[in-house]
């Protein structure tokens, strides 16, 4: 059994500043598996990935390879290539304006000049070889996703690799193309390639893959057989129990039916979402729950207008409004805090106080600037109250810490005083201490009156600040839990769709 | 496929032919097919050689993924300026020219190394140069004319009167070498065709419907024995389209052929995928910038020679005919796409518009917004097929 395996990763460390994305995590690869990475966002899935093919430098830990008697050191993705380590990533990175043989070979040319017949010909027998239904000579951006992600594969099988890490290949494949791409994996099994898999589908782990290894964290929950471990369990392994200073939080209020409804939408839709109804009750938190993937994101942002909203009658107050762009949510008295801080929240260049004030400033218009004595007054205010720790409202918010910066985008919408906040992560990747306040104010919040969606990945959060779960899986709403059923065994089960099955 | 997809093809492929084709016989209706005369098909080569030379060598550049190089206006008229002054002190001709494109090399391998390696945004870079090189000429030429007295570095390089290569055969009213030579050209080309169809379909490779090949081989030869016989018709062949031809034919086998070449097709494409594919990409900027800069010194040759001098203003607005004529003959702003036949494709529609336009006494304000709204709708046309596509 022990020659069988090709890559082992023991006591992998790596730190970024203010956060420890992964500690003391092994990893095991074995010949002619496939082998699932799986875990929440945060958990570390990406850093590993990423240590293994010399994107990131491991802070401490070691890798090592068969073939090789001493530990690895990798220092480039070309280096992990070299010792048989290939990646083909959740986005295609091959050349869209190049042809399908060109692909295949470019960067691994021996001469100086391209012999096009030679290689349009290898190129015919390799894809031949593993059945992908492409010709060597067609332009690589004319074909679907799906058989470029297949063609990126045999580029990375023809460099002999033994080790095939796929990240999140699927995420944007449909049904037949999913079976396409795993009788391709099937095909790679038996030619004895160890096949990493990262994907946060659980259907399709459990399709194709060997063994599972759970990430949480940054810390490794377990390796596991895939027919030994219920989907359930697989669900409560990746998103855990944190038993911490959090417990004595706790939202008492149950929806009563009495409160008013604030905002309400029909048939809801935009360009990423599946329709879905909704409705929020005046200081009332709810939250949208579900893996990574289950469109619970995609669905605030579609509250919000922040994609392209393509249908639905959205009602605040009862009084029918339009709502297809942010704008449109922010004069209804809506905020967002968005999932991805750094992409979509704050502009790192800008001072604590710009950030601030900027949605309040959208709002009042161009023609009514916000006086630089009033900024700073504001900026002076929330930097107070909600605690952020800046070295003055002067400072880049790019180089606060993380909770830090949360905390300015939080500061930034309740500027606003708005209605109905939506918060999408706010919690993420940010200490302990912070996610406490965090979740005080939420609370807070929702006794002044002010109602609040509230999405995470950690599932005791939502269960200790939502009086409402709305339960999601593959981009529609499967469930809704009040009162009683808010307990952690309910949310999974139907998370994973067992949700009348209980005695 | 079906068929209507097919015509679509076709004509995207071919839309600047297409285009070339309807323009030329727009102006050949307006002009009273003066523009066809044997004297204009010569000056469509030989004014615009220089567009030609610059616009293969721009092609790299945008390549790259849409970076363009505006210096080349100045550095064409800085080589000329020191190719001026060193046969004005009676430098050795041929060591004059050498050092012409040695001063054009080292140019663009200094803004080569600021794009490639400090990563200077090229438009900053080239800018600079623009300003740097310009300011040097004048101050060289101290805001004077110089004049290139070297009779036979004007002649060889496409100036005077007499920049025509000499008829061996001695035609009377017709340029027979001329003729030969185009004849010749045509042979040549449809024996590597044919070869090449033979070898794809027996290696079983894929390859292009017989007739689009045969459709294509009938038009070629014949624009090219009308091209050379109105030639033959003026004076022969012009010295200027023998180095145009160089040009031409190098950079087509660069770009198609070479691994070098290919890759600058793959860095506009999708760098990141390419560095991940172990091509130094650093490596294929630095390529790019320093062949504009060899190019543009070959330009500021075949400027001085034409225009017998060497003036401070020479080159202006040269650099903005070369990225017109590469985004007019298919390159796409995003870089990754364009090919030199495309490009010279582009560059030949400019000069037939301004040819035509001048026969037909447009005034030349005129000519300039013409002439912009023609780039402005070619690349409209790459951007809006573009998103069609994805």
């Amino acid at each position: 059994m022990k020659d069988d395996i090709i890559l082992t990763m023991r006591g992998i460390c790596k730190s970024f500043p203010g956060v420890r994305a992964l500690n003391n995590v092994d990893f095991t690869l074995r010949r002619g598996k496939i082998h699932a990475l799986m875990g929440e966002n945060g958990a570390g899935k990406s850093t590993l990935i990423k240590v293994l093919t010399g994107v990131y430098s491991m802070d401490g830990g070691e890798i090592r390879i068969e073939g090789h008697d001493s530990p690895i050191i990798i220092r480039s993705p070309q280096e992990a290539q070299n010792y048989g380590i290939s990646t083909v990533y959740q986005e295609i990175s091959l050349c869209p304006n190049l042809t399908v043989a060109e692909n295949l070979y470019i960067g691994r040319d021996t001469s100086s000049t391209v012999d096009w017949k030679t290689r349009e010909k290898k190129a015919g027998e390799l894809l031949e070889g593993l059945g992908i239904p492409a010709r060597p000579r067609q332009q690589l951006g004319s074909i679907s996703l799906a058989v470029q992600q297949m063609v990126a594969i045999a580029r990375a099988v023809d460099t002999d690799c033994k080790v095939l890490i796929l990240d999140e290949p699927t995420s944007s494949l449909d049904d037949n193309e999913v079976e396409m791409l795993f009788r391709l994996m099937r095909d790679l099994k038996t030619r004895g390639v160890g096949i990493v898999f990262v994907t946060h589908f659980l259907e399709q782990v459990y399709e194709v893959s060997d063994q599972i290894t759970v990430l949480r964290n940054g810390e490794l929950v377990g390796e596991y057989e895939v027919d030994k471990l219920p989907q359930v369990e697989l669900v409560s392994k990746m998103i855990g129990k944190t038993l911490d200073e959090l417990s004595t939080i706790k939202n008492k209020k149950a929806p009563s039916g009495e409160a008013e409804v604030l905002y309400e939408a029909e048939e809801l839709s935009s360009t990423e979402s599946k329709k879905f109804d909704f409705h929020i009750d005046k200081g009332e938190v709810n939250g949208f729950t579900g893996l990574l993937g289950s469109g619970r994101s995609e669905s605030v942002r579609a509250i919000f207008g922040a994609d392209q909203v393509t249908g639905g009658i959205i009602r605040i107050h009862g009084k029918k409004v339009q709502i297809t762009k942010p704008i449109d949510a922010m004069k209804n008295g809506i905020g967002y805090l968005p999932e991805d801080r750094k992409r979509d929240g704050i502009i790192a260049d800008l001072s604590v106080r710009d950030n601030i004030i900027l949605a309040l400033q959208v709002l009042r218009g161009m023609g009514h600037p916000i006086s630089r004595q009033n900024a700073d007054a504001f900026a002076d205010e929330y930097i107070k109250a909600l605690n952020i720790k800046t070295a003055s409202r002067e400072t880049p918010v790019g180089s606060l810490s993380g909770g830090n910066q949360q905390k300015v985008i939080l500061a930034r919408w309740l500027l606003t005083h708005p209605e109905y906040l939506i918060l999408d992560e706010p919690t993420r990747g940010i200490d302990v201490g912070t996610k406490a306040e965090i979740q005080r104010l939420v609370l807070k919040l929702a006794e002044e009156g002010v109602s609040v969606t509230f999405i995470s990945s950690e599932i005791e959060e939502m269960l200790r600040t939502c009086s409402r779960l709305i339960v999601m899986r593959d981009r529609n709403i499967v469930g809704e839990l009040t009162g009683a059923d808010l307990t952690q065994e309910r949310v999974m089960s139907t998370i994973v769709g067992r949700g009348d099955d209980h005695e | 496929m079906t068929s209507k997809t097919k015509v679509l093809n076709f004509v995207q492929k071919y839309t600047m032919i297409i285009a070339l084709v309807l323009v030329t016989a727009f102006f050949a209706w307006r002009t009273n097919g003066k523009i066809l005369m044997p004297q204009n098909i010569t000056n469509i080569i030989s004014q615009n050689a220089y567009v030609f030379v610059l616009a293969t060598g721009m092609l790299m550049c945008i390549l790259t993924g849409g970076n363009i190089d505006l210096s080349v206006g100045s550095v064409v008229c800085f080589v000329g300026t020191v190719g001026a002054v060193m046969m004005d002190r009676d430098l050795n001709m041929w060591l004059a020219v050498l050092l012409m494109l040695v001063v054009g090399l080292l140019i663009g391998a200094w803004q080569a190394f600021w794009i490639a390696y400090v990563k200077v945004p090229p438009f900053i870079t080239t800018l600079a140069g623009m300003l740097i090189f310009r300011g040097l000429s004048n101050v060289v030429l101290q805001g004077k004319t110089m004049a290139v007295t070297n009779e036979k570095f004007v002649q060889i390089f496409g100036g005077g009167a007499n920049c025509y290569v000499p008829d061996f055969f001695g035609g009377e009213n017709i340029n027979i070498l001329c003729l030969v030579v185009g004849i010749l050209a045509c042979i040549i080309y449809l024996v590597i065709t044919t070869r090449n169809q033979i070898t794809r379909r027996k290696a079983n490779l894929e390859s292009g419907s017989l007739a689009a090949t045969v459709i294509k081989a009938v038009i070629i030869v014949a624009v090219v024995i009308f091209f050379t016989l109105r030639l033959a018709q003026y004076k022969g062949l012009p010295m200027a389209l023998i180095w145009v031809v160089a040009v031409i034919m190098i950079y087509s086998y660069i770009t198609s052929k070479t691994t070098v070449g290919r890759y600058l097709y793959a860095v506009g494409g999708n760098e990141t995928a390419t560095k991940l594919s172990g091509i130094d990409t650093r490596k294929i900027y630095f390529f790019a910038y320093t062949n504009m800069g060899l190019l543009a010194g070959l330009a500021g040759i075949l400027t001085i020679a034409r225009l017998t001098s060497a003036q401070p203003t020479y080159g202006q607005n040269y650099e903005m005919d070369a990225i017109g004529s590469c985004f007019i003959g298919g390159a796409s702003a995003y870089g990754g796409v364009g090919t030199v036949p495309g490009v010279i494709i582009g560059a030949l529609l400019m000069g037939v518009i301004n040819i035509g336009m001048s026969i037909m006494g447009v005034d030349a304000n005129y000519q300039k917004v013409v002439k912009g709204l023609v780039l402005l709708a070619a690349v409209i046309f790459d951007v809006v097929s573009k998103k069609k596509n994805s």
